[in-house]
């Protein structure tokens, strides 16, 4: 079975995904932009609404599939993807997506993220990043910076900090992208291309808390000075940014640089040109590893490979078994191992 | 030649030996081995492998000692058997392990080649144990199992180190003999299992053959034995250990349930064979994974259940320490799910490869919130198979979650089952919720109180769910005060029903008298023993063995109530004992036992003796 759009896919729009729940986020949050796409994107997809299931964890962002008008589970804290795998083994035909936040998918969570992007089960799990806890008011969060202030670390958080992209890609998830809340166009595309990819779907969303940590993307959402802080991941393309598409990254060796293009012989054929379906994960971890002071925040889709799934390999497994092995029934394997019959004349 | 060799065979009722050895000693496969030959004797019989939680503790040591204790008997029997009639110790840590073990005149067959200078000191003994008085009123047989086995493998292609691995037949060619029991069997698997490697078959073959004819022509025992076939109703047996007819008895339930079985486990001691067994059903669609912890385990296994499937864990007492909030999550949502608790001796990691029964009060309380789940016990390595499909019915009935508790005596041990045929199995209904019109998601069926359950992929059915106090019949989250009560004690009644569909409590014996003994679980056999030993003894004692914990049988209390005493007797501090105090008011007497080890029928009966001494207050 699959989840690809038929040609009777009913047409929906928006509001078929909207649920009866009022949304109960704090008013200015991040969440609205990314419900907003989420709902828009799901429509387009061709795929049937009641296939959709939602899975959650705990937290702010957690409380999205009461929002969404799908098959939606708020679970417990971290434990999402594996509540999905579960599904997504049992139920290869529906479209299985997480929401989880960075506290609940990098911190008590962290061991089943990692095995569920290793595993490339067939599960898309959106990460909403805000770099704080905010259903719990505001501490640290393991994506929060070095000497971040919060109420839990008043003289400066001295935890290193997690970067997600770097976590999927070294869990070699099959697809891994970042986009932010406020990015409608580029975040739907995403979405539409997680939708589509068969294998564990890693996509960070930046995401803004406006109550515990504003503005803390601002550098890569702020409408007036995002193109000198982000550069845009294409496809086969060369990675330029900056507000006069004047600059780009070169590699020295393993070295990644920041050069004006046509400055000191930096030509445009000269920069890195992105490739998101290298099987080798190690050119979409150097990109992971750019961002601030020293280098633009790449932004879109880093990893796009081809794998055999989880939930694949399991149902292959399965149908092998049938066809090479004896048909048993439930009496057969009642039947097996050490039995004897003891007969109506008995003798000893 | 000797007596034995021109006597009949005496024959005795049952007979009960134990086979103990180092770790690589082959001691687990000997006795399994001598429990099949019997198995197609006709003999019933009960077994309880007892090894250590090293999978190699160093060579002669006492930790590493393991053992294999096997009653077998013309008689039905319900325990392995409280005194050996023989020992076999392959070196000095085995004997100084197993002879607290043993009664006084036990025959005990040593291989005196574990008792060089080395073993003796690794083993503890200061003293030669062979020659110190030690083994005084029992009845030695010295025998140098290592060197003739050597001695008949001289022609062998292998190794000396290899030659000397197959001194367990030698000793099991012996116990065969001892005994009166054919080769054949042994000799058939030995082929089967080894035929890779013809010089291993022969080696095996010599030895257990050489051992045999030793014991016949040497003169080392008074007399031959022989024990009949038991009263067996005709039909077809197997030999099947707890775990197997365990994970037998989940898949026969999605059979009849005719939905997929799911289950999600984390390795851990005694239930691991829980997740092997299922992974080999793979032909049949059985589906297992074997996730990163016990916590996405259980997670997985709600995955499953909220999809449709029968989603099943198993693991042991810590492992369920670990699923408390996910197992809430599935109280809460009213999801039909199965954790298997095989136990094992704790706190914390315990005694990994030892019983127990202490997890009865987390069973029932260790979750947080008023959090009711029912609660089924396995009562013999066989019952495991019954119960497993009684745990699926009521989860899929009522929507709940289930805790079937079995233990390390009951995963390990094996006894005959009489093999059922599929047809006679209870069928599970599932109705899935289809029907659009007046659908919500808490809307509950007036006799079970169960909600409906809805496969995700049901056009116009879509609803969330979740771990946040919610509204009845809608479902949708609710902080509302009277709600939360009213939902709370939902719950709490929709277990509570569970018991209008489930036997009464039967006493064995007489439905009332003097005492009434009350166990749980693996203990059955010995309980039911030492009633019966009571009962012949003259004494008023009638048992009652629950395989419902939670909620217990509806007539218990009038059961109780029918006796001048109650003994509960478990493998806990009083676990059961505190439940029928606070449910009943019953001034209960309790006896338990905290040694990693299984009741022996003589010490429950001592127990029996002295609660009918003890005046009631």
């Amino acid at each position: 079975m699959s989840t690809e759009s038929t040609a009777t896919a009913p047409t929906y729009t928006k509001k078929d995904f909207s649920s009866d729940q009022t949304v109960r986020w704090c008013p200015g949050c991040g969440d609205y932009a990314i419900l907003s796409t989420v709902q828009k994107t799901f429509a387009g997809l061709g795929i049937p609404r009641e296939k959709f299931v939602i899975i959650s964890g705990i937290g702010c962002s957690s409380r999205f599939p009461y929002y969404m008008n799908t098959y939606g589970f708020h679970s417990i804290h971290g434990r999402a993807p594996a509540f999905a795998t579960g599904l997504k083994v049992t139920r290869p035909d529906l479209s299985v997506w997480v929401v989880t936040g960075d506290g609940d998918a990098l911190s008590i969570g962290g061991n089943h993220i990692l095995h569920s992007m290793r595993r490339n089960i067939d599960i898309k799990v959106l990460l909403f990043n805000n770099r704080i806890y905010g259903l719990t008011k505001g501490q640290y969060s393991p994506t929060s910076e070095v000497g971040k202030k919060t109420k839990t670390s008043p003289y400066g958080s001295v935890d290193r900090p997690i970067e997600p992209i770097s976590i999927a890609i070294a869990a070699e998830a099959t697809f891994v992208a970042r986009s932010a809340d406020v990015y409608g166009a580029h975040l739907s595309e995403v979405l539409r291309r997680a939708a589509q990819h068969r294998g564990s779907v890693f996509v960070e969303i930046l995401q803004n808390c406006n109550i515990f940590n504003d503005g803390t993307f601002d550098s890569v959402t702020n409408r007036g000075t995002r193109e000198d802080n982000k550069v845009d991941l294409e496809h086969g393309k060369p990675l330029v940014f900056g507000q006069d598409r004047d600059r780009g990254i070169r590699l020295d060796g393993l070295t990644p640089e920041v050069v004006r293009i046509g400055e000191h012989g930096a030509e445009l054929g000269d920069l890195l040109h992105h490739d998101e379906s290298t099987p080798d994960p190690s050119l979409a971890y150097l990109l992971s590893k750019l961002g601030p002071p020293d280098f633009p925040t790449p932004m879109g889709i880093f990893r796009a490979i081809e794998a055999e799934t989880y939930d694949a390999a399991v149902h292959r497994q399965i149908s092998e078994a049938r066809e090479t092995s004896a048909d048993k029934d439930l009496d057969d394997l009642l039947r097996e191992g050490s039995v004897w019959e003891i007969g109506e004349e008995k003798t000893n | 030649m000797s007596d034995a060799d021109t006597m009949a065979p005496e024959r005795k009722d049952s007979v009960v030996i134990r086979f103990a050895g180092d770790s690589g000693d082959g001691m687990q496969l000997t006795g399994t081995q001598f429990t099949a030959t019997s198995a197609l004797l006709g003999n019933d019989f009960a077994t309880f492998p007892d090894f250590p939680a090293e999978i190699r503790a160093p060579a002669d040591t006492v930790p590493g000692v393991s053992s294999y204790q096997l009653q077998f008997s013309s008689n039905n029997i319900f325990t392995s058997g409280d005194d050996p009639d023989v020992l076999v110790a392959m070196n000095a840590a085995a004997l100084k392990v197993s002879l607290p073990l043993v009664p006084l005149g036990c025959t005990i067959i040593v291989n005196t080649d574990g008792f060089a200078a080395g073993s003796l000191s690794k083993a503890g003994y200061t003293e030669h144990p062979l020659e110190d008085g030690t083994l005084d009123g029992y009845r030695v047989v010295p025998v140098p199992l290592t060197t003739n086995t050597l001695k008949v493998l001289e022609e062998s292609p292998l190794p000396v180190r290899e030659r000397r691995r197959s001194k367990n037949f030698y000793a099991l060619g012996i116990m065969y003999w001892l005994y009166s029991r054919p080769l054949a069997p042994t000799e058939e698997w030995i082929e089967t299992k080894f035929k890779k490697n013809p010089d291993i078959v022969d080696a095996n073959l010599t030895a257990l053959k050489a051992g045999y004819a030793y014991a016949l022509a040497s003169e080392l025992f008074q007399s031959q034995y022989e024990v009949p076939a038991a009263p067996h109703e005709p039909g077809l047996y197997r030999n099947i250990s707890g775990n197997t007819a365990l994970a037998l008895g989940l898949y026969a339930a999605s059979v009849r349930a005719g939905i997929p079985l799911f289950l999600g486990a984390y390795p851990i001691t005694p239930s691991s064979d829980i997740l092997a067994e299922l992974a080999r059903l793979k032909p049949q669609g059985v589906m297992t994974f074997q996730a990163e912890d016990e916590i996405a385990a259980v997670c997985a296994a709600i995955g499953a259940a909220f999809g449709g499937s029968i989603g099943v864990t198993a693991t042991s007492g810590p492992g369920v320490a670990l699923k408390g909030e996910a197992i809430g999550l599935a109280v809460t949502t009213e999801l039909p799910l199965i954790i298997v608790n095989v136990q094992r001796g704790g706190p914390s990691t315990g005694l990994p490869t030892k019983t127990e029964q202490s997890d009865l009060l987390q069973a029932m309380w260790g979750r947080n919130g008023e959090c009711p789940v029912a609660v089924v016990a396995s009562r013999s390595p066989g019952d495991c198979f019954y119960t497993a499909i009684e745990a699926v019915r009521i989860a899929l009935t009522y929507m709940t979650p289930v805790i079937l508790l079995s233990d390390g005596y009951l995963a390990n041990g094996s006894e005959p089952w009489p093999v059922p045929r599929a047809d006679d199995l209870p069928e599970i209904p599932v109705q899935f919720r289809t029907e659009v019109d007046g659908f919500a998601p808490f809307l509950r069926d007036p006799k079970t109180l169960a909600r409906p359950w809805v496969r995700p992929g049901t056009p116009g059915l879509e609803h969330r769910i979740g771990g946040l106090a919610h509204e009845d019949v809608s479902g949708n989250v609710s902080y509302d005060s009277m709600n939360h009560e009213k939902m709370t004690i939902l719950r709490e009644e929709k277990i509570a029903r569970i018991a209008d569909d489930i036997p009464a409590a039967q006493p064995f014996g007489d439905e009332s008298g003097d005492l009434l003994l009350v166990g749980w679980g693996g203990t059955y056999g010995a309980l039911h023993a030492a009633t019966l030993a009571a009962r012949d003894n003259g004494l008023s004692v009638s048992h009652v063995h629950l395989r419902h914990l939670n909620p217990l049988p509806a007539n218990l209390g009038e059961v109780l109530g029918a006796f001048k005493r109650v003994l509960v007797a478990e493998l806990n501090r009083g676990q059961l004992d505190l439940l029928l105090r606070a449910r009943y008011l019953v001034d209960t007497v309790k006896f338990g036992k905290m040694q990693g080890q299984p009741f022996s029928v003589r010490e429950v009966l001592a127990a029996v003796e002295q609660a009918m001494e003890v005046p009631r207050p």
